[in-house]
């Protein structure tokens, strides 16, 4: 079991965000997180990640404990790979910097080898000509991607992705989605928090559906999203199809 | 569209000439019937002189007014050497000390063109041919001694020449000529420091930021015995061509020049400018004299 | 298809026609009320009766020859406490704006310092500052004061590092909070988002007000004079009252206008090139 997330509590003034909530994800599964906004999709990620610290609860990472407050949280995040909805890239720098800042800086690399893993990733998923380029001159699309190659620079044990494709303009998901699936299919364990639903169905190992910052219903895509049990899931699986978005 | 934009441009334009022409003759100092009518009499009849409000004549100092050209910043006073001659000079122009009124003149302001809040202001002015282009003197009223002063135990405590002083970073008042005394008479290695009052320049000399002070005689008696904590005079600068004096400044091409003038020979001649010199201004015999 | 475009109708052809014909006529009609107010306000200053005088007081070529190496020398004390000043005060903003946005509660000390400091000096008009520094410091007779020049210039750092601290922290606090969650995400410690991710943004961003600041203080700079030293201001004064005519700062306020123009197309410059980049972010 790669990530282990027990009992976790998240509270934001008044606000009960994640109550008692407990997931397991092993190493190259993919899991799914579905549920309204506000549901807590986006803070269980930010627990993890450390960005956010937990109120009760205990988060496992390869077999370590680090929502214990000893625990060095950069050190954490350096095993940890998060993508979020908007405003990855810095737009001050090329998209080459972009990627090997982190190698560089953090990982210690050397320039040469740091640009080298950079220029293959581009390469790989068809951006290598824009590799000098800065990050206003691409499309939204090609800006997730490159956020995703530069998260994955680092070998991360586990990917976050936060709605990465929810600001994008719809002709633009789609190059997104084939890159998560071939991740996937090189066996990138990730969590990806997301409203496209039929792309949930084809990649995900599980679905997870959140409610009021606890997991109402897990299992299967063809279980969770064709044939739930709870009634509140059903509730929020017919809104979507209402959108047009299963 | 386009009518309408013709007809507000040529409106405003209109409109601004009308008001420049109504602007342009502005007014003179009225010299008034009365002043052509009695040019074979008195050309300075007492009381009666063309001043900016008849019957009163209206002196214009700075402040702060500085002892011992006045006592207590009041120049209404009377005491003071300055205050008192302007009594004195009021006087023999016809106006009692009831008759005066004193006005308060910043530096910039006594200079400035356009119209003077004043009839005449008397404020330590040395006479100088530059300054007499831009406003009228009177004749002089004090012959100016520039004085070097310092701190016991200074760099410049103790010098007797002025090759003494020439490594002394000395200070003096924003115009004054004191300055020039510095650049011209002293020319210290050290560039001199200016200050916007005779108190920065005080409280410069005791800071130690300077190591003395130029100021006119009677400024240096007093400072160094009224004001200064171990203040000490060094020495009077020797007077260098035209000897330094001061004067009444009036409007340029004022009609009270001549008359005012005249008031102040008339101090000197009967010896009343001495009898006020020797008021106010003792101790002036008291003080070295560098070479 | 020669050129690409087809050739515009006739409708078209009178369209162009009308408008540039009303085009034509809007600008012969600026040009001539410009002209006209310009000539009604150059007679209106030089009919005026007070002209001649305040023509000598003010623009006599004379002495404004004679002025001119006495105030150009006076500059020359601007320009360098400027130059040293800026970059003092720049690098104390910057610092002072760092601290002001640690979060946590063991940084609460420092926080409230540099909170304090900010408000302190953005309110006490800097003329005081320059007096207590200038005039009060050396009076405490400590040993190694340094000189009136420095005390001058360290109170427009004081002051002038208040006012860039707060234009600082605004652009820090205007970095979106993505950027900082993904540069931690990558592993980055504070430090090196702070240099890297954040700083650079911020200061891009704020480089107008900065630059802004900087023109301004170009013209404080010269409130050192007041405990001493002769800058171009000073030196007008002193020439002033020696001639008893204006002349002097007029001379000083077109090198001044003349000092500035250089730092203003740079202000300009910058404000635009940095107009760009800022908007990627999906």
């Amino acid at each position: 079991m790669l990530l282990s997330v027990n009992g976790v509590r998240k509270v934001f003034g008044s606000a009960v965000v994640l109550d008692d909530l407990s997931l397991q994800v092993d190493e190259h599964q993919v899991v799914a997180l579905i549920g309204a906004s506000g549901s807590g999709k986006s803070t269980l990620l930010r627990c993890v990640n450390l960005l956010e610290q937990v109120d009760d609860g205990v988060i496992i990472l390869d077999g370590r404990e680090i929502t214990d407050p000893r625990v060095d949280p950069d050190e954490v995040r350096r095993r940890i790979g998060m993508v979020f909805q908007s405003y990855n890239l810095f737009p001050h720098m090329t998209v080459l910097d972009n990627i090997t800042l982190a190698p560089t800086r953090v990982h210690k690399r050397s320039i040469a080898d740091a640009r080298e893993s950079a220029s293959d990733w581009l390469s790989r998923v068809g951006l290598a000509d824009k590799a000098d380029s800065y990050p206003d001159r691409l499309s939204g699309g090609q800006q997730q991607r490159v956020a995703i190659v530069r998260a994955l620079v680092n070998n991360p044990r586990l990917l976050l992705l936060d709605e990465v494709t929810s600001a994008l303009d719809p002709e633009l998901v789609g190059e997104v989605l084939t890159m998560i699936r071939e991740l996937k299919a090189e066996g990138m364990t990730m969590v990806l928090a997301t409203h496209e639903m039929g792309f949930a169905r084809q990649v995900a190992d599980r679905v997870v559906f959140l409610d009021g910052g606890r997991v109402l219903e897990s299992g299967p895509p063809a279980q969770v999203l064709g044939s739930p049990v709870q009634p509140r899931t059903r509730q929020f699986l017919a809104r979507i199809i209402e959108a047009g978005r299963l | 569209m386009l009518r309408r934009h013709t007809i507000a441009a040529l409106s405003s334009a209109a409109v601004i000439l009308a008001a420049v022409a109504a602007c342009a003759p502005a007014d003179e100092t009225s010299p008034s019937a009365t002043a052509s009518a009695s040019a074979s009499a008195n050309p300075c009849p007492p009381g009666g002189l063309p001043t900016r409000i008849p019957g009163k004549l209206t002196i214009g100092t700075d402040t702060p007014a500085y002892p011992p050209w006045f006592v207590d910043n009041k120049p209404d006073n009377g005491k003071g050497f300055e205050s008192a001659v302007a009594y004195n000079v009021a006087e023999r122009l016809g106006y009692p000390a009831a008759n005066v009124t004193w006005t308060k003149v910043p530096f910039n302001n006594a200079i400035a063109p356009g119209p003077k809040s004043y009839d005449l202001d008397i404020n330590q002015f040395s006479i100088t041919d530059e300054r007499k282009q831009a406003v009228d003197f009177s004749s002089p009223y004090y012959l100016v001694r520039q004085t070097v002063i310092t701190t016991k135990g200074s760099k410049a405590d103790g010098a007797t020449t002025i090759a003494g002083l020439k490594n002394a970073k000395l200070g003096a008042q924003v115009g004054t000529t004191s300055l020039q005394a510095i650049n011209e008479l002293i020319k210290p290695a050290p560039k001199a420091q200016v200050f916007n009052s005779n108190d920065d320049a005080k409280t410069a000399l005791q800071n130690g930021t300077v190591d003395g002070l130029v100021v006119d005689l009677p400024t240096a008696f007093y400072m160094t015995g009224a004001e200064l904590d171990d203040g000490v005079i060094v020495g009077q600068l020797p007077q260098v061509g035209v000897p330094e004096q001061f004067g009444i400044v009036l409007d340029k091409n004022s009609p009270l020049t001549d008359c005012v003038s005249d008031a102040v020979d008339q101090l000197r001649q009967d010896g009343t400018l001495a009898v006020l010199e020797k008021t106010w201004l003792a101790g002036t015999n008291g003080a070295p004299e560098l070479q | 298809m020669s050129d690409g475009l087809p050739a515009p109708s006739d409708i078209q052809r009178g369209r162009i026609a009308y408008r540039r014909r009303r085009a034509i006529r809007s600008v012969l009609l600026a040009a001539a009320s410009t002209a006209m107010l310009g000539t009604v306000l150059v007679l209106a200053v030089t009919g005026s009766p007070g002209w001649d005088r305040v023509r000598r007081s003010f623009f006599d070529p004379q002495i404004a020859r004679e002025s001119f190496p006495a105030v150009l020398e006076g500059l020359w004390l601007n320009i360098r406490m400027l130059v040293a000043c800026a970059v003092l005060a720049l690098a104390l903003g910057l610092l002072i704006a760092v601290l002001r946005t640690l979060s946590g509660p063991v940084f609460f000390p420092v926080r409230a310092m540099a909170t304090v400091y900010t408000y302190a000096f953005r309110g006490v008009p800097l003329i005081i500052v320059i007096y207590l520094f200038a005039f009060g410091i050396p009076g405490l007779r400590l040993r190694g004061t340094p000189g009136v020049l420095v005390l001058g210039g360290a109170a427009l750092v004081v002051t002038y590092g208040a006012y860039l601290a707060e234009v600082f922290r605004a652009g820090i606090e205007s970095v979106h909070p993505s950027q900082l969650a993904a540069a931690r995400s990558l592993g980055l410690t504070y430090r090196q988002t702070m240099r890297h991710v954040v700083l650079p943004q911020a200061v891009r961003r704020v480089a107008p007000p900065l630059l802004n600041d900087t023109v301004a203080l170009q013209k404080d700079v010269g409130l050192v004079s007041l405990a001493g030293p002769i800058d171009a201001v000073r030196a007008a004064q002193i020439a002033t009252a020696e001639n008893f005519n204006y002349t002097p700062y007029i001379v000083a306020a077109v090198l001044f206008v003349l000092l500035a123009l250089p730092l203003i197309a740079v202000t300009d410059w910058v404000t635009l090139r940095a107009a760009r980049r800022q908007n990627a972010g999906l």
